[in-house]
């Protein structure tokens, strides 16, 4: 069965002047259960497709179906029962005035749950918090507990499918790991779709099956992680991206002899 | 804040229940939170002077009849004029012969009163406006803030004037004129706090679990501009109550005998060369009233201020 389905999909922005082709006929299918990838530089228009997915962007045209039902304009209810996102900057995802446990419980019950005080300690207990942070305050947690608060948030209505934006690039290293450890288990324990955008090679390559690569609003190429491990990209932008996400390669330097 | 600064280990039980960082239920936290708020308003010393004297006029304005010395109506006009100090007449009398101090007292009634009104309409509707017009964008808001822009372009005395002009006089127009005036400053302010907050992540997140534009703006828009707002109306209240006074001072306020503070000065004005007291001690009053609210506006604006807690 699949997941998400896009065909031609175009997403812009209307400018003062003129309008901003973000995607451009990007055609993208995802299967249920599979953990799929975006990857490129800054403003391929990555993050663009999420928000178009999820109604965050309304000016789109093309089609796309999520597990079956093609989306219209508005996006419902069941919809965001389904489909969940969690945003990049942990710092900026968390209303700065409401206690986890009010974020938490206001999502409960947005979706209809009932025994929410239950829930909500089920939910910190899935992100690897414990029942004392349930009256804290975003600015009393560090930026990886923000971002556990705000997959336990995306995990609360139970959906189907995850979008990651990028949900590790605003916190450091050794934080980075614990989470990506963390959206690995729950996927396996919930059965869940993600579909990840990431610049960060390694880290897709650590959560990814296949994954996509985009350019200037456009999938130059979908390649399995197999591929990608074996240097083996077939287009030349591919190519480009995975060399540089290697690191600086030495060059045997020819320095120029002085005469 | 200031919290970390008391001694620590010998606190009885209850303080540290409130101190603590890890509350056990909704309500502890709340308490919690708001017990930590009051911590560090009251390190602030001119805040809680301020605080002091607002909390000394309510209860002389509860409890007026008690403590006011003299009926603030009866006139004796063989004792008028007298000066500060008279025999019975701590304050004097005015120019029917009433004591200055009794009317003072029971003029505490009207000003809190109208101060009060103003600061429950005139915020509320600017808040309400200011915040549909910026998360709502369009034309909704090209028409909320045209209309802004209109009520704020007349100065605001004059606006007053002419809405009492057309109500007619009395304290409940003049609360009405004063707030139809006072709104637009709040809808700018909520407007611009709107315009940082809609675009957010969480707002695109509360957006993703289905909520509505109504919750939205009351649930998660309302309570960051609040804050703002708040020192805002504290920082307004010393032009609301010179607002109410300059309409009494006009005689469109409150109407005699009625003891407004205005209206005490605007009797007085006519023998302020020979009898200054019956002028000044009224403008005193609101002088005193008037900076105990801008010391409590700038303190709470420490406590309150969004982007200063959490440091």
């Amino acid at each position: 069965m699949s997941g998400i389905v896009i065909k031609n999909l175009n997403v812009w922005f209307d400018g003062a002047e003129e309008r901003v082709n973000a995607v451009k006929n990007t055609n993208l299918k995802i299967v249920q259960g599979e953990s799929f990838g975006l990857v490129g530089e800054s403003g391929s228009g990555k993050s663009t497709i999420l928000r178009a997915l999820t109604g965050l962007i309304p000016t789109w045209s093309g089609e796309m179906n999520v597990t079956g039902e093609r989306l219209g304009r508005h996006r419902t209810r069941q919809f965001y029962k389904k489909v969940q996102m969690v945003f990049q900057d942990p710092y900026a995802a968390l209303h700065p005035r409401h206690s986890v446990d009010q974020l938490l419980s206001e999502t409960l019950r947005l979706h209809g749950f009932s025994n929410v005080d239950r829930r909500i300690e089920k939910l910190l207990d899935n992100v690897g918090l414990g029942p004392t942070f349930r009256f804290r305050y975003p600015h009393q947690l560090s930026g990886g507990q923000r971002q556990r608060v705000a997959i336990a948030r995306a995990l609360a209505p139970e959906p189907e499918i995850l979008l990651l934006d990028e949900p590790t690039s605003a916190l450091d290293v050794s934080v980075q790991a614990e989470i990506l450890n963390l959206l690995d288990d729950l996927r396996r324990a919930h059965k869940l779709t993600y579909l990840m955008v990431s610049h960060d090679l390694a880290v897709v390559g650590h959560m990814c099956k296949r994954i996509a690569v985009m350019q200037m609003g456009e999938i130059v190429e979908i390649m399995t992680i197999e591929q990608m491990r074996d240097l083996n990209p077939q287009h030349p932008y591919s190519r480009h991206l995975l060399e540089s996400s290697l690191g600086y390669k030495r060059q045997k330097e020819q320095v120029p002899q002085k005469p | 804040m200031s919290v970390s600064g008391l001694p620590s280990g010998n606190h009885p039980k209850w303080r540290s229940w409130l101190l603590t960082d890890t509350p056990t239920s909704r309500h502890h936290a709340r308490i919690a939170s708001l017990y930590q708020g009051w911590l560090s308003f009251r390190s602030n010393p001119m805040a809680m002077f301020g605080l002091v004297i607002l909390l000394m006029m309510g209860l002389i304005a509860v409890f007026a009849p008690l403590l006011a010395p003299h009926d603030p109506f009866v006139q004796d006009l063989s004792n008028r004029l007298a000066p500060l100090g008279a025999d019975d007449h701590l304050l004097g009398t005015d120019s029917l012969g009433r004591d200055i101090l009794s009317r003072l007292i029971y003029g505490a009634r009207i000003t809190l009163y109208i101060v009060i009104l103003v600061a429950l309409i005139a915020p509320v509707a600017g808040l309400f406006v200011g915040t549909v017009a910026g998360y709502a964008g369009g034309w909704i808001d090209t028409i909320l803030m045209r209309i802004t822009d209109i009520f704020l372009a007349f100065p605001r005395l004059v606006l007053a004037l002419a809405f009492v002009a057309a109500l007619g006089a009395g304290i409940e127009n003049a609360v009405i004129a004063i707030s139809l005036t006072a709104w637009p400053p709040y809808a700018r302010i909520a407007r611009a706090e709107t315009l940082t907050i809609r675009k957010s992540d969480y707002i695109s997140a509360v957006k993703l679990q289905g909520a509505g534009p109504f919750r939205i703006i009351t649930r998660h828009i309302w309570p960051l501009c609040i804050s703002s707002l708040i020192v805002r109306v504290t920082l307004d209240m010393a032009g609301i109550i010179l607002a109410a006074a300059g309409l009494g001072f006009l005689g469109l306020g409150a109407q005699p005998p009625s003891p407004e503070w205005g209206a005490m000065i605007s009797e007085g004005r006519k023998f302020i060369l020979d009898h200054w007291w019956v002028a000044t001690v009224p403008g005193l009053a609101i002088f005193l009233v008037s900076l105990a609210f801008n010391l409590l506006g700038d303190g709470l604006r420490d406590v309150l201020d969004p982007k200063d807690s959490g440091s």
